[in-house]
């Protein structure tokens, strides 16, 4: 096989960043934030250069919709093994209001533009939970889904893909081309390595913009309101067992 | 799937050790492996945002490494550093070659040997995010092997030398020590009587070295060694790279110590040890001037490893006392406490100023010997105030293994003694200022 594959890469802020609601309570806070990859989308470039490496893959597009700085996110994609890179510039204001709807819209063109085989996303981007793109872009294509992939084999002129489902696991055999999302455990991404992060400055990145690929991005959702979780309520002690089991009835636990 | 549709913002509200779902509690186990580990004292601060930051010294391209080098710690080290302490030995090889293969153990090396082929700046944007591995031990380890055995050898070695040496500790795939200090002699260098004598095509070396950091495990040392027994001491010497495998080398001891315990610190005696005269880095006599040369970016690695340490300790120690109560207010609100953090964390920047200045004074070319001294001066006092004034807002908690502090008060304790001490160093400035009977030399 010499598959041609389109990853997705978001750029969103860091898993480690402990976010904050932003005063108009549209979204987080993201200025002076540390960002970096969507962690499922390291995951689907790692699994892309690990099907290039057992030669299943010929050659690896990596897409990021963003602001400017979604660059960077590309070139941590050169860096990790993707051939070339495809950024769909969206001002930062609108990319906050930026949809699933829209970004499988995009990345749907572009696997038509550029002949892709398969399209592997993360199952989600970890700033909004939205849990759709994936699914969107095999609509828009009409495209056999595999989605929260744990495992992606070659078989049968197709693939074979393990998903993790509530309570296990499932096998199904997709046709090509196809879509796969990402699950957690499907493989532990690598680092870009110095040396490959210095190669990956020399790498294409094709500029393009929503319009370019015909694609409308006018928002069709609107954000309410973004709000903290409630915080936990203090604990109690208590002085002995008897206590507690008096403390768990009042409360209805038991 | 309502647990599941916002698990990325609930993972982040939540406080950190407060699992929700088994789904939250592995897929924070896996994430977080590292980031957050189990430290108690200091958390590691954010990253820096590659895509803006640039600092004096470091451009945008520093801070890339330093974030690849961070990515590192938090995975590969930082879970690790408590069972390495208590074995008293982390394991070089291993966590080397995964800092080989990234790239980042030969940042400032030619690319015809592994390097990166960058400059002495990209060493020290690496050396200071050391300073987020949870113990002393650790980061001294890797300063021997980017920059204590190996600047003369990278610059005077032969070609053959380093195909053979110099490569693979770039990659990782060997550990390298540098053996200067004895018994009889630490700060006096000129007097150490390890010596060698030509035989055939061999030098035959006898005698013994103190102290050597990664000595244990190391594949070679870079031995600082007499070989010209007729000139004075300090034009009598030389460097030669002998395997640690050679027949003869013994490493009598791993010495045990009151800090920098992940580090091993051996004791090593040379039996007549055979080795072919290729092995000699550079010129013969000249391993006195070149450890001098040398000197100069062990001490600028020094103290560029100092700082982010001080910075975590102060900021832990700001944190702690903001929760600890005593007497109906938080213990932070006391401005003996504050004033003196506040002070302290002046003193770090102040520290960090002149470690960018000598460094960007020796990245053009000049001889920094003198604030290179200074650099490591102030950095091994500047340390020991630091951890000493934060353990003591601790209160009994800082005298507890519990804590990071604890560890860190007794790893920084090295910096005042090792790669020269804070004595050794007032000497040399004073040299240099022309205030010392021993005047310096001019260049
Ligand atoms: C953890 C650790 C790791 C080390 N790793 C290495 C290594 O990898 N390789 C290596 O070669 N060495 C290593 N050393 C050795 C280190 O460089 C020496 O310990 C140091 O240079 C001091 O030498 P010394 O211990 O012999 O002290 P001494 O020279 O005996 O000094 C004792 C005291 O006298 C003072 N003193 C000496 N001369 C003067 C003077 N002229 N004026 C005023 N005061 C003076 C010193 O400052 C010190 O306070 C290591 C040491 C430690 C503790």
């Amino acid at each position: 096989m010499s598959l041609r594959v389109l990853v997705g890469v978001k750029r969103v802020v860091d898993y480690a960043v402990k976010v904050r609601v932003r005063p108009d309570h549209k979204w987080v806070v993201t200025d002076g934030v540390k960002h970096s990859m969507n962690p499922f989308d390291e995951i689907a470039v790692e699994e892309a250069v690990r099907l290039k490496e057992k030669k299943i893959v010929s050659e690896i597009v990596a897409v990021s919709c963003g602001p400017p700085q979604s660059q960077e996110t590309l070139r941590t994609a050169l860096a990790m093994g993707a051939d070339k890179a495809i950024h769909v510039e969206v001002p930062a204001k609108d990319a906050e209001l930026l949809s699933p709807i829209h970004v499988a819209g995009i990345i749907a063109k572009i696997a038509k533009d550029e002949k892709i085989d398969l399209v592997i996303l993360g199952k989600q981007a970890i700033d909004d939970d939205s849990n759709q793109t994936g699914q969107m872009v095999a609509g828009l294509l009409n495209w056999p889904q595999a989605t929260f992939a744990s495992e992606i084999v070659q078989a049968d002129g197709g693939l074979k893909v393990t998903r993790e489902i509530d309570g296990g696991l499932e096998v199904i055999q997709v046709k090509l081309p196809a879509v796969i999302t990402t699950d957690l455990r499907l493989n532990q991404p690598r680092y870009a390595t110095l040396p490959n992060i210095m190669k990956a400055k020399k790498k294409p990145i094709d500029k393009k913009s929503p319009a370019d690929l015909g694609v409308d991005t006018k928002p069709r959702l609107e954000v309410v309101s973004v709000d903290e979780p409630p915080v936990r309520q203090a604990g109690a002690k208590v002085a002995n067992v008897e206590e507690l089991v008096q403390k768990l009835k009042e409360a209805g636990r038991i | 799937m309502q647990s599941v549709a916002c698990r990325g913002l609930i993972r982040r509200f939540l406080p950190q050790k407060e699992p929700v779902s088994s789904w939250t509690t592995s897929t924070a186990r896996l994430f977080l492996a590292g980031a957050r580990t189990a430290s108690t004292a200091a958390q590691p601060s954010k990253q820096v945002d590659v895509e803006e930051k640039t600092d004096v010294i470091f451009t945008n391209q520093h801070f890339e490494i330093r974030n690849l080098a961070r990515k590192l710690i938090d995975s590969e080290i930082n879970p690790h550093v408590d069972k390495w302490e208590a074995e008293g030995q982390f394991p070089g090889h291993a966590v080397f070659k995964k800092f080989g293969e990234a790239g980042l153990l030969g940042l400032n090396r030619d690319e015809a040997y592994g390097g990166m082929g960058l400059d002495f700046s990209y060493n020290i944007a690496f050396a200071e995010e050391l300073g987020y591995i949870d113990a002393g031990g650790v980061v001294s380890a890797f300063g021997v092997q980017t920059d204590m055995a190996t600047p003369a050898f990278a610059k005077y070695g032969s070609h053959e030398l380093k195909k053979q040496y110099l490569e693979p500790a770039i990659r990782g795939e060997m550990v390298a020590c540098v053996g200067v200090s004895e018994v009889e002699a630490g700060s006096d260098v000129a007097n150490t009587k390890t010596h060698a004598v030509r035989k055939g095509g061999d030098f035959i070396i006898n005698g013994h070295k103190m102290w050597i950091t990664n000595g244990a495990q190391a594949d070679w040392i870079c031995l600082v060694c007499n070989t010209e027994a007729d000139k004075p001491k300090h034009l009598s010497k030389s460097h030669i790279l002998v395997p640690m495998k050679s027949p003869g080398v013994t490493v009598a001891k791993k010495i045990s110590k009151m800090g920098n315990r992940s580090s091993d610190t051996a004791q090593i005696f040379f039996e007549d040890v055979k080795v072919p005269q290729t092995n000699l880095i550079g010129e013969a006599g000249m391993g006195f001037i070149y450890q001098m040369e040398q000197f100069q970016e062990e001490r600028l690695w020094c103290a560029a490893s100092a700082l982010i340490g001080m910075d975590r300790i102060i900021k832990s120690t700001a944190e702690y006392c903001a929760e600890r109560k005593a007497f109906g207010s938080a213990v932070l609100n006391n401005q003996i406490i504050y004033f003196t953090l506040a002070e302290l964390q002046t003193e770090v920047e102040a520290l960090r100023a002149l470690t960018y200045r000598a460094v960007a004074n020796y990245t053009q070319g000049d001889d920094v010997t003198l604030l290179a001294s200074m650099c490591k001066l102030k950095a091994g006092r500047l340390a020991r105030i630091v951890a000493d004034k934060c353990l003591q807002f601790w209160g009994g908690m800082g005298y507890s293994e519990e804590v990071l502090i604890s560890r860190y008060f007794r790893d920084t304790r090295c910096l005042s003694i090792a790669g020269g001490t804070d004595e050794i160093m007032l000497h040399i400035i004073a040299k240099y200022m022309g205030i010392s009977p021993e005047k310096a030399k001019k260049k």
